[in-house]
């Protein structure tokens, strides 16, 4: 079983409704504990991928396993207990501002019913990974973009989850800070987090020597 | 920045740790309660139910506005009802308590009058007798009819002597009580029999129709509350839409992302009762100095009741019920359709 891949794309294809192909046959394999970056052009297909593994979208023919697990076979009702392994950066879906850093990061926890006391201490630990602890009690919207970003991965990782996906995590941000989220995900990749990036920014991604998945109009390229 | 595994150097690419954790079976996801004590949940089924109130009274303005609008919705039916069970009340006793009363004819004497009522007091079918002579009645009618100037004008007493007939409780029925009154009727110096049975009978068809309108006034209010309140909810559901999205895509079941709007729909419907009884207390006390001033014209010993505890009740249920239902039903429609894109 732990040799099985961790995400498992076998011939998906993913057609939105309007017919409009968004991938193609799409094929591949990442290991657990395996680090990769997802690049392409722009509607090449990237946060496609990502919802799919998500289960955002479904998709129209072949299958997708993460974890060994079949995603065909969830129901809508265990959409949610699937998600709650699977850590999100989204670029989009970010930050509640109508709420703490801590409570932003704390809300996996209690949507998957932690016990209110053992909260507290994940969520610190979380937030000390991403450098943010002193930041706990302040509001998103005091933080710079860096710093929100670094809560959302915070949030992503609180549960501990063994897949840690993030759509774009570096695409309003400066070189630098770009370069200290890549290290942050790095660092959760080596404690054995399986971690799948899409992004564009090639420069970074090439000397960050990790594999990258490349897709150009929804189909999957070699090498 | 911290570093995340070992203390010290990173760790090396070929020394990674296993995986934290797994993907769970669908037959472990679906259980569900894997990981949440029950405590946990009951614990955030207290925190919404809190969160939810402290939120509407964040902006009490457009909070108070609904509240008002379910309190009157509430407080018509619920007013009205009282107001029925009161006068229902009313007729009841009345009817336990029918009377006959026997009018004499204006030439018979006050003595032969009163030996007739004696005669009758006998009888098997009557419980008690009460006689009012001519000079009595007269003074009656000046004390509560206010017209006893215009009668010091007339030389004679207008009024008859009168019996007053009350039947023993074997007369329990329409049928004996007709028995009765005819046979008192054959009594050659009376002159009108009166059973004052017909109107309690007539008031009692009244009320079975103002129930019955009631009833319909109150199911019509009742849609009326749903609807207001699955439109706030609804209004509010877009409001929170963000968070909707990123608390289903951290792994928000349904009935979690559903629970602080059913919550919302209850404290709505909760407090705009507990107005509704508000309302209708101020209004049963308004009401109560002229229906005391009523009660004495009528020579009644009736006090307007208010809401019993049982009302009460029924109120507050009916709050919650329909605050919920409201809230469902906003819920069903539009929450359940807010999926992560
Ligand atoms: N919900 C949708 N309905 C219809 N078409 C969609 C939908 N979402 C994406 N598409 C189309 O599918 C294609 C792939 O979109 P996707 O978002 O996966 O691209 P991407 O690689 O993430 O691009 P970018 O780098 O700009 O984010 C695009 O052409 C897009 O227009
Ligand atoms: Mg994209």
């Amino acid at each position: 079983m732990s040799n099985d891949p961790m995400i498992h794309f076998d011939r998906v294809t993913k057609r939105y409704p309007g017919g409009f192909e968004a991938l193609t046959e799409v094929s591949f394999k990442l290991g657990r504990g395996e680090m990769a970056f997802l690049t392409g052009h722009s509607g090449a297909g990237k946060s496609t991928l990502l919802k799919l593994i998500m289960l955002m979208e479904r998709p129209n023919k072949g299958q997708i396993f993460v974890g060994g697990q079949n995603l065909d076979r969830f129901s809508r009702g265990q959409i949610p207990y699937f998600r709650r392994h699977v850590g999100v950066v989204f670029q989009n879906h970010q930050l509640l501002f109508d709420r703490t850093v801590f409570d932003n990061v704390a809300l996996p926890l209690e949507i998957a019913g932690v016990a209110p006391r053992e909260i507290g201490r994940r969520v610190r630990a979380a937030l000390d990974k991403v450098g943010l602890l002193k930041k706990e009690k302040v509001f998103p919207i005091t933080l710079s973009g860096g710093e929100q970003q670094r809560v959302g991965i915070a949030r992503a990782v609180v549960n501990k989850p063994p897949v840690l996906l993030a759509d774009e995590p570096t695409g309003n941000l400066d070189p630098e800070l770009s370069e200290e989220i890549m290290k942050l995900f790095q660092q959760f990749n080596q404690v054995g987090v399986t971690v799948l990036i899409a992004s564009h920014d090639l420069a970074l991604i090439s000397h960050m020597h990790h594999r990258v998945i490349r897709l150009d109009h929804g189909q999957l390229q070699l090498g | 920045m911290k570093d995340v595994g070992q203390r010290g150097a990173m760790p090396a690419q070929n020394n990674r740790r296993q995986p934290q954790g797994e993907i769970p079976s669908r037959q472990g996801a679906s259980a569900g309660l894997e990981q949440s004590s029950l405590e946990a949940y009951f614990s955030h089924h207290r925190q919404t139910a809190k969160s939810s109130l402290l939120r509407l009274f964040k902006t009490p303005l457009s909070s108070l506005m609904t509240w008002l609008v379910i309190a009157v919705a509430l407080a018509l039916p619920m007013g009205l009802l009282v107001l029925l069970s009161n006068v229902t009340g009313i007729t009841a006793d009345l009817e336990g308590s029918s009377r006959i009363s026997l009018y004499m004819k204006l030439d018979v004497e006050d003595q032969a009058a009163f030996q007739l009522s004696q005669e009758i007091q006998k009888r098997a079918d009557v419980e008690s007798v009460h006689f009012i002579n001519r000079v009595e009645a007269l003074e009656e009618f000046k004390a509560i009819s206010g017209w006893g100037d215009v009668l010091a004008y007339l030389d004679n007493n207008p009024l008859p002597s009168v019996i007053v007939v009350q039947p023993a409780p074997m007369v329990n029925n329409a049928q004996q009580m007709e028995i009765l009154s005819s046979a008192l009727g054959e009594n050659p110096g009376v002159e009108n029999v009166q059973v004052d049975l017909q109107w309690v009978k007539r008031l009692n068809a009244l009320f079975e129709v103002l129930g019955r309108a009631t009833l319909a006034i109150a199911l019509l209010l009742g849609v009326a509350v749903i609807l207001i309140i699955g439109n706030t909810i609804r209004l509010a559901i877009e409001n929170r839409r963000d968070e909707i999205l990123v608390v289903k895509l951290v792994g928000g079941t349904d009935p979690y992302v559903r629970r602080p709007f059913l919550y919302t729909g209850f404290w709505y419907g909760v407090v705009g009762a507990i107005m509704a009884w508000l309302l209708v207390n101020i209004a049963l006390w308004w009401l109560s100095g002229p229906v005391n001033q009523m009660a004495s014209l009528y020579y009644s010993r009736f006090q307007l009741s208010g809401l019993s505890i049982e009302a009460t009740g029924m109120l507050l249920v009916a709050g919650a019920f329909l605050g919920c239902a409201g809230a469902w039903m906003a819920v069903k429609r539009h929450l359940d359709e807010i999926e992560p894109r």
